[in-house]
């Protein structure tokens, strides 16, 4: 076996190692570890087909970004999760069955495939880097692509920021209208104190 | 007589296929986790997660293999869309936790008309 082969089947098994262990583990937090590290596995998959680029973009927008949002959010909701999964021994033959003929149906797929003759590109002349290669169409061909997926995040977000935003009442709140519009007779005022009274 | 090796298996001697099928299974799993955590909805969206990774791996590897940088684009693309739908389904989650104190998928068709 090739170093790539041995690479391959480690980064695979541990893939779908972690895999199983996200739906399976009991307590959510580690749902979440393991699908980190399903996701630096799968980055070195990436880096075995010599896509650095989408690698480098994985483990900093899934595990910067997505996975410990998730993290965040299974940390600051306060839940019962075992009672989540009672139950859920009633789907397991469904899910089971249907899980299997999905996967046997894809092994056929992927059992008889072949590559058709002339669908491999010639290898360019010039020798590129991988990032470069992407660059070169990103900002091109797939401009609108690139400006779509832009307008995609833009509206996830402003749907995010609409969603979570409360008003509170009665939480104290910066009025910079009211500190401005302060004059010094509403502030403050000069009391003539006898000897002996006090202020009532 | 055009080649039908690609460069990359030539050089790794990893075929196509052993992608593609690391791709199903992880694809399988994450449709099982939807049956198999079917109340919460937390670890439903990380199996949808693992689903589009999987996805991701395809698209990746049959660019690799077919020397078309396409594929990564595509890839990139997904990926953009996965970490929106995270967002967007976590703040869900949590307003929908912050009114009804709980993420049971059961009482969410409280929302039917």
């Amino acid at each position: 076996m090739t170093i790539a082969g041995f690479f391959f089947y480690l980064f695979s098994i541990v893939l779908l190692g972690s895999g199983m262990m996200v739906i399976t583990a009991r307590n959510p937090v580690h749902s979440v570890l393991f699908l980190i590290l399903a996701f630096f596995n799968a980055a070195g998959l990436f880096i075995l087909l010599g896509a650095e680029f989408l690698a480098m973009i994985l483990v900093i927008v899934y595990v910067g970004a997505v996975a410990v949002l998730f993290l965040f959010v299974v940390m600051t909701l306060d839940i019962d999760f075992s009672e989540l999964r009672a139950g859920a021994s009633r789907y397991l033959a469904v899910g089971l069955g249907i899980g299997l003929i999905l996967l046997a149906e894809l092994v056929l797929v992927v059992g008889s495939f072949a590559v058709a003759p002339g669908a491999i590109q010639p290898i360019p002349a010039e020798q590129v880097t991988n990032t470069a290669a992407i660059g070169r169409v990103l900002y091109t061909k797939y401009v609108y692509f690139f400006e779509l997926s832009g307008a995609v995040l833009l509206v996830a977000m402003i749907g995010t920021i609409v969603l979570t935003l409360r008003h509170r009442v009665g939480a104290k709140r910066q009025d910079v209208a009211e500190q401005v519009g302060r004059r010094r007779e509403d502030a403050m005022e000069v009391v003539k104190v006898q000897t002996g009274k006090g202020i009532s | 007589m055009p080649n039908t090796i690609s460069p990359i298996e030539a050089a790794t001697g990893i075929a196509l296929q052993q992608f593609l099928t690391v791709a199903a299974i992880l694809f399988t799993l994450g449709a099982f986790g939807i049956f198999l955590n079917r109340k919460n909805v937390i670890i439903i969206l990380m199996s949808i997660e693992l689903m589009l990774l999987a996805v991701n791996i395809n698209l990746v590897s049959f660019s690799a293999y077919l020397n078309d940088i396409t594929g990564q684009i595509y890839a990139l693309i997904v990926l953009t869309v996965a970490a929106a739908e995270a967002a967007i389904g976590l703040a869900i989650i949590v307003i929908y936790f912050r009114n009804r104190g709980s993420i049971a998928v059961d009482d969410i068709n409280s929302m039917r008309g």
